[in-house]
């Protein structure tokens, strides 16, 4: 049982900005959440390989084909790091993917849209990599050590996500009639869901002020929208691309961006299983895991065989 | 568009650049059918080491065309990746067949790392060009990691499950008609030797068996017997009919949009 | 195909160091799934070497790892706060000394 004298000294520690280490006590609570925020982190990395591995075969140059490929790598990658910090907290990997293929586990709702045009690709990495990097800036600050340390690698990485993606598509808003069209069109389709992607209003999000009191978090949803919002009006500005908000607009009060209401109920549908990709995205990763289970099996086998010999042997 | 007839080079140069070519095309292709593994791939580690062989392909590829560029006075790496047709693609049929299953990917992987390893180590030795030779040691480097990646997967495919020992042995079976183009040698090949721009690869043919063979040996899967039929001609454009189809989705927005910037 | 997840097969896990400099210590990067030692060594070359963050990997697994426990934090770790004399600023250094450096 967890006594109050217990919770409080967590409290404590947490408040004095203490990093929380795997061995370490803590509540139930804080470890369930824990395992719950890092593994959608990382099941959110390993389904949007789909929409960006989409374009790899088809990039339109040597060099962003290149750049696609280290990029989809790469969040192979991160789901990596952040399974890996969330098995310190004494869960399988194995558990942890099959509740997301065939359990009620979630992944960002960003990768149920499909990317139709290249554009799609350059808008990926301008904004949903721009949002990403807004939160997993706040994340690597995080009160659990291996999420922190995680979050910190993932950013010194993905810098280049968001700088490659904005600079191909400052390339096209800049250059010919088809590609300006493309550009505008991919930017139109993806702002909303991006968005979106901070979650809902704090006003809705049961779970927010528990993770920020124990430091999982450090900022609230809206927080971290309005930031993202504020530097991205000035980005898109600058290489003419309109963002598709007729309520945007500059408050001199607040010394924020102001901008219309977001279409929560799209969110909440694709959330529940209903967006456009949901049913293939998952389709494919079921495909590739199920399709996995002989390698996985023949290399086991394999090992288990030559232990075997070994210990003979000796 | 070039033909087969036409490819006829005169030059030292021209001599060099289809010898650049042939090299920059099989990495290209190869790398082109890994990449298609990128988010499929049977774990999340596998995923990265596909993902990192297919770049480094992609990157030798993108090398070689460009120093073939210079040389050709061409304007880049892309002008052969993207504005040439099935014809003028020199890669031997092996790289251009789908990805199949891993067991075939990571067969095709082993047989044509150890085809590159020896090719690379010889040419090494004697191309007089500074920046090819700079090009092929960097380059070579990976190519051993490729090579130390695939074998070791051979031999848990080979003697690890009954399933994977079968699956391995089919795909082993599948792929060797088209072995023999990477040592069929023409008179493109001979007089690029006379240059000291290429190798006599059928030198190191004995060297590639040795090593397939006890490495097959060594993961119980028979070696397909050598005397079957072989594919043969792909260098000279003769390719299988699936190259027409990965080039169409390899080229189609670049070639849609051609006056675009996309770099 | 159908699945049956409850014999569905994982590797064990391995803790990863690498050395990011000639000379310089062991740091842990992270950990990776894999069959055996050699297939972990190249899972970690591929997932934590990507960017030549190192230039030598080991390999440990994971439940071969003893980890001090955190209550030991007092017992273990707070004895040598008080052993100033292990540190180089304990001691004072001949101003003509501090000087020529």
């Amino acid at each position: 049982m967890e006594t109050q004298k217990q919770l409080d000294e967590f409290q404590i520690r947490i408040d004095n900005g203490e990093k929380i280490e795997p061995k370490d006590w803590m509540p139930e609570r804080y470890r369930k959440q824990l395992i719950r925020i890092m593994s959608q982190h990382a099941h959110s990395e390993i389904v949007g390989m789909l929409p960006e591995g989409n374009w790899i075969t088809r990039a339109p140059s040597l060099k962003r084909k290149m750049v696609l490929l280290a990029k989809v790598q790469d969040e192979a990658g991160h789901g990596l790091y952040l399974y890996s910090g969330t098995e310190t907290l004494g869960v399988k990997r194995k558990d942890l993917v099959e509740d997301y293929l065939y359990g009620t586990a979630k992944y960002s709702s960003i990768f149920n849209y499909p990317t139709l045009t290249y554009a799609d690709i350059c808008v990926i990495g301008w904004l949903v990599d721009g949002a990403a990097i807004v939160n997993q800036t706040m994340l690597a600050k995080s009160s659990y050590g291996p999420y922190a340390r995680a979050n910190l690698r993932i950013c010194k990485e993905e810098s280049f996500h968001k700088k490659q993606g904005y600079e191909m598509l400052a390339k096209m808003a800049s250059g010919t009639p088809d590609q300006q069209k493309m550009a505008q069109d991919a930017v139109n389709r993806w702002w909303w869901p991006t968005l979106m992607m901070f979650g809902p209003h704090d006003s809705d999000s049961p779970n927010s002020a528990e993770l920020i009191k124990w430091g999982v978090k450090t900022k609230t949803n809206d927080e971290l929208r309005r930031h993202f919002v504020d530097r991205t009006v000035m980005e898109a500005e600058a290489i003419g691309i309109t963002l598709p908000d007729p309520d945007l607009r500059y408050n001199e009060e607040t010394g924020h961006w102001d901008f219309g209401d977001i279409p929560w109920d799209e969110f909440w549908s694709v959330v529940k299983g209903d967006g456009p990709m949901n049913r293939e995205r998952i389709k494919a990763r079921r495909k590739a895991y199920e399709e996995g289970e002989w390698v996985r099996k023949a290399a086991t086998e394999y090992a288990r065989k030559k232990k075997l010999k070994e210990e003979k042997a000796s | 568009m070039n033909t087969i007839q036409t490819m006829n080079p005169q030059t030292k140069e021209e001599l060099f650049v289809e010898i650049l070519l042939r090299l920059a095309d099989d990495r290209l292709i190869l790398g082109h059918r890994l990449s298609e593994w990128a988010g499929h791939g049977p774990e999340l580690e596998e995923d990265l080491a596909l993902a990192n062989t297919a770049l480094d392909m992609i990157g030798h590829a993108s090398a070689l065309y460009a120093y073939a560029a210079d040389i050709d006075g061409k304007p880049d790496e892309d002008h052969y990746a993207y504005f040439r047709d099935d014809l003028d693609f020199k890669n031997i049929a092996l790289v251009e067949l789908p990805k199949g299953d891993f067991a075939f990917t990571i067969a095709r992987q082993f047989l044509f790392s150890a085809y590159s390893y020896f090719l690379y180590r010889d040419l090494i030795g004697l191309v007089d060009d500074d920046q090819f030779k700079g090009m092929l040691q960097k380059h070579f480097k990976e190519i051993k990691y490729h090579l130390r990646h695939s074998r070791e997967w051979i031999l848990r495919l080979g003697d690890g499950t009954e399933t994977s020992h079968i699956k391995l042995q089919k795909a082993f079976d599948e792929l060797w008609m088209y072995t023999g183009e990477m040592f069929a040698m023409d008179n493109l090949d001979q007089k690029a030797i006379e240059h000291s721009l290429f190798t006599d690869v059928s030198k190191c043919k004995e060297e590639w068996i040795n090593l397939v063979s006890s490495t097959l040996e060594e993961a119980t899967i028979n070696v397909p017997d050598n005397n079957q039929y072989m594919y043969n001609g792909a260098r000279k454009g003769l390719h299988t009919e699936h190259l027409g189809y990965l080039l169409a989705q390899m080229q189609f927005l670049r070639r849609s949009y051609p006056d675009a910037e996309w770099k | 195909m159908s699945t049956n997840l409850s014999t569905s097969t994982e590797w064990p896990l391995w803790e990863v160091f690498y050395q990011p400099n000639d000379g310089k210590p062991f740091e842990h990067a992270g950990s990776v799934h894999a069959p055996d030692a050699e297939m972990a060594l190249q899972n970690a070359r591929d997932t934590y070497t990507r960017r030549n963050e190192g230039i030598s990997l080991w390999v440990v697994p994971t439940d071969q790892i003893t980890a001090s426990s955190p209550e030991d934090r007092g017992p273990f770790f707070d004895p040598a706060n008080d052993k100033a004399y292990r540190h180089p600023q304990f001691y004072s250094v001949p101003r003509a000394v501090k000087k020529r450096k």
